[in-house]
């Protein structure tokens, strides 16, 4: 029986990696910290094996944090349990075409 | 406790993980001559890089610099320099300086020997006879000391920074705690994490070790932006993005965990080789697998440890490279690719440390002689040398 699994690597991060095949809209998923503390969170739309969902409500604008560092911005508001990824957040390097 | 390998003392003192005798062509329009020999020839691998010729001088030199360098590292053996005859590169030079190793070197010139067919007969007598030669010598007891491995992460996924790194890592701290030396690099990969790793610099991040690394990776950045475009696509690539890396900050900060925790002692140029230096090193150099591979064989590694997460293949001709697995359903997957599962720390089934101290155990014995799995399928031929400036 798998675990419905994501893991948040910092007490920074508000986002988790879910590793778990079969996340869908509606599913529960415990998030778990570095520590070994469980939060149950239900996922509000599907995601992919590695990819990320939101622990918090992250407003456009803010950085997203994973690692205890940012990882780029938010670019419209996230809600905790949300997919995160290129259609929602920006990279704030390497941006040529903002020069 | 001490750890020792087995491995080829080269006259210069140097100890190999390979026997090779290494077919290098000083030019790109010499590969057809290079691949003809190594085909007949047991026992060779050939460099069919894709420069040499037609480029400004600083990148002719580093061409140059870098096919020596390969010549002089441990595992080559002996080599044969497969000349054109009219290129840019200093091709006396690289034999000069392979000579001065003490191993045996040769040099064929294409045009002077009358063509293609008559350069391939001479190459393959040569190569035969450098073959026989070398073939003899026996393994001998090295210390762990005096290895240098280098590491890199591609294909990588989300798995990488939370589990096939972390192993590196580990495997990192203790060869540097051994008195080992270990090279990391991907430039492009310490944006939005170079902070991380200039604290982490001999001297601080205000010394001259932190400084340069803020250095180095602001010149790549700029390198990349200057075309005008967001970078995003081509770093993270597509694969990483269909792996969950949603930005380059997000795949650097997961990159740079393979480097461990020790402090970072200097930065080599790509064309710097790491005789006499110890303790972690970054070489200056891009994330793409062919240029930075070639890089640190050049630089003296006798051994690589490769992160990946979404499954990367390819070695390099004369460097094993031992594939450390990050995610669990790439193992399954890819197992006759990949010589390590990190994934069962993903899946909770070992710690970090537990894999760590497999993946070294897997270090020493292909240390010995014991084929990578890309070795076993010969998976190494891509190759390539990181130039600065225009083909003109």
């Amino acid at each position: 029986m798998e675990n419905k699994l994501a893991l948040r690597v910092d007490d920074l991060d508000n986002v988790a990696t879910v590793f778990a095949n079969g996340i869908t809209a509606g599913t529960e998923i415990d998030v778990r910290d570095k520590k070994g503390n469980t939060e149950r969170i239900t996922v509000l739309a599907d995601i992919p094996y590695g990819h990320k969902i939101a622990v918090t409500d992250i407003s456009a604008g803010s950085h997203i944090m994973k690692y205890g560092e940012s990882i780029g911005e938010a670019e419209y508001d996230i809600r905790r349990g949300d997919y995160v990824h290129v259609h929602n957040m920006k990279a704030l390097r390497g941006r040529g075409d903002l020069e | 406790m001490a750890y020792t390998f087995q491995g080829y003392r080269r006259p210069d003192g140097k100890i190999g993980a390979r026997n090779l005798v290494a077919v290098i062509p000083s030019v790109i329009c010499a590969n057809d001559v290079g691949q003809a020999i190594c085909r007949q020839v047991q026992g060779t691998i050939g460099y069919f890089h894709h420069q040499g010729c037609c480029q400004l001088p600083l990148d002719l030199k580093r061409v140059t610099d870098t096919l020596s360098n390969l010549g002089q590292s441990a595992n080559v053996g002996a080599a044969l320099i497969v000349s054109l005859g009219c290129e840019g590169t200093d091709h006396e030079r690289i034999v000069e300086e392979i000579r001065a190793t003490g191993k045996p070197v040769d040099i064929i010139r294409i045009q002077e020997l009358g063509g293609t067919s008559r350069a391939i007969q001479a190459g393959i007598d040569a190569a035969q006879r450098m073959v026989q030669e070398i073939s003899g010598l026996q393994r001998e007891t090295a210390d762990i000391s005096e290895l240098t491995m280098s590491i890199k992460c591609g294909a990588s996924d989300t798995t990488s920074g939370m589990a096939s790194n972390c192993v590196i890592g580990y495997v990192a701290d203790k060869l540097v705690d051994l008195g080992a030396t270990v090279i990391f690099g991907e430039t492009t990969e310490f944006l939005g994490g170079e902070h991380i790793l200039a604290r982490r610099a001999v001297g601080g991040e205000t010394g001259p070790v932190g400084q340069c690394i803020y250095r180095i990776v602001d010149e790549m950045e700029k390198r990349a932006m200057a075309i005008g475009e967001d970078m995003r696509g081509g770093q993270p690539t597509p694969g990483n993005i269909a792996g969950g890396l949603s930005s380059i900050e997000e795949k650097s900060l997961g990159a740079i965990v393979k480097s461990g925790h020790r402090p970072i002692q200097g930065v080599l140029e790509y064309c710097d080789r790491a005789d006499g230096k110890k303790g972690l090193w970054i070489k200056d150099s891009p994330g793409r697998e062919p240029e930075i591979l070639t890089g640190m064989a050049a630089t003296g590694a006798q051994v690589m440890m490769f992160s990946t997460g979404r499954g990367a293949p390819q070695g390099f001709p004369s460097m094993p490279v031992i594939k450390i697995c990050g995610n669990p359903n790439t193992y399954e997957r890819m197992q006759h690719d990949m010589d390590l599962n990190a994934g069962r720390i993903i899946t909770g089934e070992k710690t970090i440390e537990e894999v760590g101290e497999e993946a070294f155990a897997l270090l020493l014995e292909v240390l010995n002689g014991r084929m990578t799995k890309n070795e076993a399928l010969g998976y190494y031929g891509s190759m390539d040398i990181f130039c600065l400036g225009p083909v003109i």
